[in-house]
């Protein structure tokens, strides 16, 4: 059981033989790991792309639901509930069979942009959770401080709210962005040709499943804590002295 | 000195992994000390290999397997002998099986040179064709009329290997599209999203036979890729490999194989009591003629 076999990463995914330098040549001769570089490659596109939209979204929804217009909170509420409510995997479904059957120009568009639109805008509802928890958390007095200097609404959440509360909300916003690689995976559903696609194919293929679901493992382990490194680097960078988060 | 109970403990596990590494598989007397065999069951693998719930595991091979324990009782001279079934994915069956959770995998697994290196089949009791499946008015009827057109098959099976080998060897250049399982790729090709939906002969009229209109689809085209279809065992035990192989063989001579066969492709299975109506194929009754374990590279060559 023990007997690794990790040549099977250097075979051409057609003919099964051992290419010289792992490397096939090019077009559509490739061996196992030239397609698991892809795959790495689609499943950050996916990732990074659905992050892009789930964080300004999410943002979005989380500063409606703090505003004092009850139409906007009621917004940004409808939004979170229906999104944070609604199993992922089910609402990929849901982008990529029912919503094309009933709005047909939807058909059109590749699975990758409904997956980005199905990832981001489910992370969107735990972002705005996440941003609406922030900016609560600052004191009262800070909100009525700013409106009494006569700065209006939107001035006052630019200036005086968010510069705190995006502060305070990074180390969440990480383990979120954290999150979004790996619930990634659910784009293989739709035919993307990502990283948990070509675990399940490619250990079907090559029967040394043990080796490749460890090298995909490994490969999520590096995005995700690439994604850790970022964000500590960029809180660090933003820190203010002083302030909530601050350090010393 | 925190570590050194912490080290023993490992050092104990690693001895008792090697030890049980290292040891000869006696699958028949673990049995017969036991009085119960583990059987690893699909639960999706067309009327090959299904399930009902509630943990009931049907198929036609579920069957034969269950007739092989039964073979394996009168042997051993057991008053009685409990079946257990474990339910197996294709990613965990090889791995199950090397361990000895289950004791006979009798499902859809081929038998290919690859897997001969880690576990052992018994004899081919049924031999697979990849086919294409299209819509009935679509006038497709060859692989290469599937040329710019898009196809359909499911992730974690032989056939997307099959469809890079024919696109490769054929020049012919198709999109390909993934259903996460056989219903999701039919689906594919039902609301059109694929024109041709390429898998095992068996799945592609199972689906057709559960569709809302059967009459729809048809399968058409050359067999793409032959696969024997084989129970798994342990690999070195050929005292149990004998037994599993003479099981089979009498079922053949007796005719019950045939019976199964037809009790489970050509006659009404639960659970929408549907026909899948794939009479034996010239491949499958040979194998039943001239039993053997050749592995899937075997029947490429001919």
């Amino acid at each position: 059981m023990a007997s690794w076999d990790w040549e099977v990463f250097c075979k051409d995914t057609a003919t099964s033989e051992v290419m010289a330098g792992c490397l096939g040549a090019g077009g559509k001769d490739i061996t196992y790991l030239q397609w698991m570089m892809s795959a790495w490659g689609w499943t950050m596109s996916v990732a990074l792309l659905a992050l892009l939209v789930a964080l300004l979204l999410g943002t979005l929804m989380g500063v409606l639901r703090t505003t004092p217009v009850k139409g906007l909170v009621w917004l940004g509420n409808a939004w979170t509930e229906l999104f944070r409510n609604i199993p992922l995997l089910v609402q990929v479904f849901l982008w990529y069979h029912v919503l094309p059957a009933l709005v047909p120009p939807l058909k059109d568009l590749p699975s990758f942009v409904l997956v980005v639109l199905a990832l981001g805008l489910f992370t969107s509802a735990r972002i705005a959770e996440q941003v609406k928890a922030g900016i609560q958390s600052l004191p009262k007095g800070q909100r009525y401080a700013g409106l009494a200097l006569g700065l209006t609404l939107p001035q006052t959440y630019r200036y005086v709210l968010l510069p705190m509360a995006l502060r305070i909300v990074i180390p969440p916003l990480t383990s979120e962005s954290m999150n979004i690689v790996k619930n990634s995976s659910v784009a293989f559903a739709v035919s993307i040709a990502e990283l948990t696609m070509f675990a399940m194919q490619a250990q079907e293929e090559t029967s040394r499943g043990i080796e490749i679901y460890l090298a995909v493992s490994l490969l999520y382990f590096i995005s995700a804590f690439s994604i850790n490194r970022v964000a500590l680097f960029i809180e660090r960078r933003v820190q203010v002295p002083g302030l909530i988060g601050g350090g010393k | 000195m925190i570590h050194l109970p912490l080290a023993r403990l490992l050092a104990v596990a690693a001895a008792a992994l090697l030890a049980t590494g290292a040891a000869q598989a006696d699958t028949l007397k673990k049995i017969k000390d036991s009085a119960s065999i583990t059987l690893g069951a699909r639960e999706s693998s067309g009327a090959l290999a299904f399930t009902l719930g509630d943990g009931k595991y049907v198929g036609f091979h579920t069957e034969m397997a269950q007739r092989i324990a039964e073979d394996l009782r009168k042997q051993l001279g057991l008053p009685k002998l409990e079946v257990k079934f474990q339910a197996v994915t294709s990613q965990n069956r090889v791995p199950l099986v090397q361990n000895g959770t289950v004791d006979l995998e009798c499902g859809s697994t081929t038998n290919n040179a690859a897997r001969q290196k880690d576990v052992a089949f018994a004899m081919t009791t049924y031999v697979e064709e990849v086919r294409i499946a299209v819509k009935a008015n679509s006038g497709i009827t060859s692989i290469n009329q599937l040329n710019g057109k898009t196809v359909a098959t499911t992730t974690g099976t032989t056939s997307v290997q099959t469809l890079r080998k024919h696109e490769r060897s054929a020049g012919v250049d198709f999109k390909e599209v993934f259903g996460k399982d056989h219903a999701d790729s039919f689906l594919l090709l039902e609301s059109g999203r694929a024109d041709a939906f390429v898998m095992d002969g068996q799945i592609l009229a199972g689906n057709i036979s559960k569709a809302k209109h059967p009459a729809d689809f048809k399968i058409v085209g050359e067999v793409l890729s032959v696969e024997p279809i084989a129970c798994m065992l342990r690999k070195d035990d050929p005292a149990f490999k004998k037994a599993v192989d003479d099981s089979i063989k009498g079922m053949v001579k007796s005719g019950e194989l045939a019976k199964l066969y037809d009790k489970w492709f050509m006659q009404p299975i639960p659970p929408a009591n549907t026909k899948v109506g794939l009479p034996a194929s010239d491949a499958t009754k040979a194998a039943w003629a001239n039993p053997n374990d050749k592995p899937m590279e075997d029947y490429a060559k001919k």
